[in-house]
């Protein structure tokens, strides 16, 4: 039977009030919301936070808002809700088809974007996705709020910019016109985590030419987007040339280990394959709100 | 630290440890054995009880998180002695054999039909893809399904919901 270790337990009613216990009770104190990430190592006495403060009650974190520029996510948003979520599906179908991966629908329905960031797993889907959009973090502490590039915000396996004192409360994804963007991953079996799994986000210029475009792999030991396979396609008109070289360098670049989840080579040659994949759906997505845009005009 | 939360309808308060993980507060706190506690890890779904009217995998929700919610477990489905349609269905279509799945199978299944009272194959299993059975194959569990979305049980109040 797997039991946590003695804690003392609180729980936030508001953003201030998070912040105030966590000052109250100091570094012995985390922070638990969706708690699938946390209490699995905590039974495991991996984690022996003192003091547990539950976040969730604060409903004002649990939002999804598209504005002009951007779409506003809260940090308490379940997997469930942004995969349900049509504002989500149409401006940033990747979401989608990394929620439809990321554990069971059972997990999905307490998991939190917020604590998949938080925990930081090399192996978290979610993590690539952020990269990829060029996500922005919103970080509240108690000197109030920071906002970081998700370069800023991820620090190393397990480990974030958010200070013990500090609480994610906002995710915001930048929207681009004629954008697609996709996720693919390989898995073991449903809802296990990725042997790879690769991201991309896509810009299109009106001539149809890559206007910006990012890359990014799961659980092949890189941190942020692969600038080496970006720069391939920036500037030029997308082909399955292009998408084929963008997958090499990707794989090159990528630092895989050999664990029960397959050798080296296999992850290399997933890393490739997959590269081209998402790029050649992202770029189809983009050509079609392209056409959806020019339609509604 | 004090609790407490609605358990198949009824108020119940304790006194338990923060860290006392829900199945165990189900099964051993208030003896609601029919709540089963299988992998530990958030990976067999066994343990799954509704909070809210969601399913959530038990053996990662600490007792003291459900304070204030609502919770059903598999003997709040049945009415009396009527049978969920769900119950009914796994009786009709051999959805157990062992038995040892069935709590969550039959919650997990009652929170869909709520959802979506008339799901595809797909949609089923899609549902029930946090779940392992070992015993059946999964083909009976859905067509236990299937049966139980043919089968809803008619409102009291249904009369009126058919326009004039």
């Amino acid at each position: 039977m797997q039991i946590p270790a003695q804690f003392d337990y609180v729980r936030a009613s508001t953003i201030e009030d998070a912040l105030a216990q966590l000052e109250l009770h100091g570094p012995e104190s985390r922070v638990v919301a969706g708690g699938h990430s946390l209490l699995p190592m905590m039974k495991l006495r991996l984690a022996r936070p003192e003091w547990l403060i539950d976040i969730n009650d604060l409903y004002e974190l649990d939002f999804i808002l598209p504005e002009a520029t951007q779409l506003r996510i809260g940090a308490l948003t379940r997997h469930s809700t942004l995969l349900e979520s049509a504002d989500v599906a149409r401006l940033f179908p990747i979401v989608i088809d990394a929620e439809r991966v990321i554990a069971d629908p059972i997990v999905r329905n307490r998991g939190t974007i917020g604590g998949s960031l938080c925990q930081a797993d090399p192996a978290e889907d979610l993590a690539t996705v952020c990269d990829v959009l060029r996500a922005q973090a919103v970080v509240r502490g108690p000197a109030g709020e920071r906002i970081l590039s998700m370069d800023e915000f991820h620090k190393g396996p397990y480990e974030t910019a958010v200070a013990q004192n500090e609480l994610l409360v906002e995710i915001r994804f930048p929207i681009r016109p004629r954008s697609g963007s996709a996720y693919e991953k390989v898995e073991r079996r449903v809802g296990d985590w990725a042997v790879v799994a690769a991201g991309a986000a896509v810009s299109l210029a009106e001539d149809g030419s890559v206007d910006d475009v990012a890359i990014g792999l799961t659980a092949v030991g890189l941190d942020g987007t692969i600038a080496e396979a970006e720069a391939v396609l920036r500037g030029r008109q997308p082909s399955q040339a292009l998408f084929e070289e963008a997958g090499r360098l990707a794989a090159l670049a990528s630092l895989p280990v050999a664990d029960q989840r397959g050798p080296v080579d296999y992850k290399r040659h997933l890393a490739d394959e997959l590269t081209r994949r998402v790029l050649r759906r992202a770029c189809a997505r983009a050509l079609e709100t392209q056409t959806t845009t020019t339609q509604e005009g | 630290m004090q609790i407490s939360m609605t358990v198949n309808g009824d108020e119940i308060t304790r006194a338990v440890e923060p860290r006392v993980l829900l199945v165990h507060f189900i099964r051993d706190e208030l003896r609601l054995t029919g709540t089963h506690w299988g992998c530990d890890t958030s990976n067999c779904g066994t343990c799954v009880v509704l909070m809210d009217g969601v399913p959530v995998k038990s053996c990662t929700v600490l007792a003291a998180m459900a304070d204030g919610h609502a919770i059903t477990t598999v003997e709040g489905l049945a009415t009396g002695a009527t049978l969920d349609p769900v119950q009914q269905g796994f009786m009709e279509e051999h959805g157990l054999q062992c038995g040892f799945c069935t709590p969550g199978m039959m919650l997990t299944a009652r929170a869909l039909l709520d959802r979506n009272p008339h799901p595809d194959d797909t949609e089923i299993r899609e549902a029930i893809s946090g779940q392992i059975c070992r015993c059946t194959g999964y083909a009976t569990i859905v067509r236990s399904v299937k049966w139980a979305a043919d089968h809803p049980v008619v409102a009291e109040d249904a009369e009126e919901e058919v326009p004039a």
